[in-house]
């Protein structure tokens, strides 16, 4: 499998009013032909710009960008339209036009491309029904829902047939049930078409539901990249650690107090971890939140719990996590 | 009211409607497109280009600041050279248009700004060329708000339309002027007055309710 993008040392400097701002500072990565990418960062971290310089709809300052080895900056204006009918791209906002009728919205990347009539409508119906719409060919995006609306706005990105699918929040002004219901078809795709997608949010849960890998953008820096599983696991820069870490609405309840998370996969998960470290050390913790998550289809378990504040004791603890397999990590609280 | 006046007033009916619908008929055809290019030049649009821009904002400005009556006098010349005279329903279409196209052209302009910008980022990252943009994804957009428009602009023509009467144009304005308001004869004023406001209501109801039919949101 080759690699879809190649981004090397990639820079952007805004220059507004004499002002500059860096929004992103020396990004490398690839992405895989057929993966589902993930990029996931805190508002204002830069991904949205990142994922603007994979169809040029931003300009880089610095570094490359190359789409299946041809670099974005060198193509002439022709030449970059030509390469974005193969790379389709879906918004937060849908960007559906509203004077037109639903199929038509679908046959708009075919009309730019020049597909005869009767062909593109007929793929263009052939889309509406890979999301499901079928019915809805001849409504005006207002009478949609939002999750309906996300729909059309596939279709239409699936018929100019690409070969990438960027998705830029695409889940973020929908509610979690639609929200699953569009990663699934997302992830359908995926499989059915061998569709190299990639995922912009700021949500964990999107990245731990269908992304293969994931890159953590932090401050406009890549922070970490790899395998969603090892990051969900292990987590090893600090945005990814305030990613993967829910919430934690709770202190320690001394100053000494020292909270770990431990994270155990589905294999695991019959075994009672807790009861066998009381019984067999008779140390005894505190669970401060406990829940399952699901990545990349396999349950991962994890709990954060407080530690006694004997330094001995927190250590016989960790280490009887550690030598039963699982995952442990130190929370950063403070 | 003698049937002469009656008379008159009839062809003065057919007269404003020619001279209103012909001048913001020819009014589009000259603002549509300076509408376009304003919008379309101006800062972090799809065809940005500073000197066009300032340079039609300019012309436009001006055209637009000129009281209509005084550029009613200052185009007799180019009117006859137009149509070869300057007095009559025909003659005043050209003053009415020309006085009319920097209206239009800012009324086009701020109709396509409201066009989300999201849709030109889709289009864009669909491959289509600013051009296709322009005419298939930001006028189609903007239909319902340019037919609002149209509606208004048309409403504006008919009403400088019985200005023209001032200097020999033809139209319910001219006679308004000649027998309402030189020979006092005010129920001839106060009819072609009331048929200039039934008109001008009739144009907005007919252009919004079109504007709504075509509004999809």
């Amino acid at each position: 499998m080759g690699n879809v993008y190649e981004l090397e040392n990639v820079y952007k400097t805004y220059r507004n009013d004499g002002k500059e701002f860096e929004a992103l500072k020396d990004v490398s990565l690839e992405v895989r032909e057929g993966e589902i990418f993930g990029i996931i960062g805190m508002s204002g971290a830069g991904k949205s710009t990142l994922v603007r310089t994979l169809n040029r709809l931003e300009d880089v300052t610095g570094g490359t960008v190359r789409f299946y080895g041809n670099d974005l900056a060198s193509l002439k204006p022709r030449e970059l339209r030509e390469v974005r009918h193969s790379i389709s791209m879906i918004f937060q906002g849908f960007n559906l036009l509203n004077q037109r009728t639903v199929i038509e919205n679908v046959e708009q990347p075919l009309r730019i491309a020049g597909t005869a009539r009767r062909e593109r409508r007929n793929i263009a119906r052939e889309m509406l029904k890979v999301v499901g719409l079928e019915e809805k060919e001849n409504e005006y995006p207002a009478r949609l829902s939002g999750g309906q609306k996300q729909r059309v706005a596939i279709a239409r990105a699936l018929a100019a047939d690409p070969k990438v699918l960027l998705c830029d929040e695409a889940t973020s002004a929908l509610d979690p049930k639609i929200t699953g219901e569009i990663l699934d078809l997302l992830k359908q795709i995926n499989t059915e078409r061998k569709l190299t997608i990639i995922i912009i949010t700021h949500e964990m849960s999107v990245v731990e539901k269908i992304c293969d890998r994931v890159a953590i953008i932090d401050d406009g820096t890549l922070a970490e990249i790899g395998d969603v599983r090892d990051v969900f696991s292990k987590p090893k820069s600090k945005a990814a650690k305030k990613l993967v870490f829910p919430s934690n609405p709770f202190d320690p309840s001394g100053p000494d107090g020292t909270l770990i998370r431990i994270v155990f996969d589905g294999t695991r998960a019959s075994e009672p971890f807790i009861a066998n470290l009381v019984e067999q050390t008779g140390k005894k913790v505190n669970i401060l939140s406990a829940n399952t998550r699901s990545v990349g289809g396999i349950g991962y378990g994890q709990m954060v719990l407080e530690l006694p504040g004997d330094k001995e004791e927190q250590k016989i603890i960790k280490d009887f996590f550690v030598n039963g397999g699982l995952s442990v990590s130190e929370v950063d609280y403070k | 009211m003698s049937d002469y006046i009656i008379n008159s007033i009839l062809t003065g009916i057919l007269e404003t409607l020619e001279m209103t619908f012909a001048s913001a008929f020819l009014s589009y055809i000259f603002g549509l497109p300076l509408g376009v290019l304003l919008y379309a030049t101006s800062k972090g649009r799809l065809l940005e280009n500073r000197v066009v821009n300032a340079g039609i904002g300019i012309v436009v400005n001006i055209l637009r600041s000129l009281p209509f009556l005084i550029l009613l006098v200052l185009l007799i010349p180019f009117t006859r050279f137009v149509t070869g005279s300057s007095i009559g329903t025909v003659a005043s279409i050209v003053p009415l248009t020309v006085g009319t196209i920097p209206i239009v052209a800012r009324m086009v302009e701020s109709s396509l700004c409201e066009v989300q910008p999201g849709i030109i980022e889709a289009a864009t990252s669909m491959g289509a060329s600013p051009l296709y943009i322009i005419i298939h994804f930001i006028i189609p957009e903007a239909a319902p708000s340019l037919l609002q428009g149209g509606a208004i602009n048309v409403a504006t023509v008919l009403g400088y339309s019985a200005m023209a009467g001032v200097i020999g144009g033809g139209g319910l304005g001219a006679i308004a002027l000649q027998y309402g308001y030189y020979r006092y004869q005010s129920d001839v004023l106060w009819t072609t007055v009331a048929l200039l406001v039934v008109m001008v209501m009739l144009i907005q109801e007919l252009g919004a309710l079109l504007a709504k039919k075509k509004r999809k949101i």
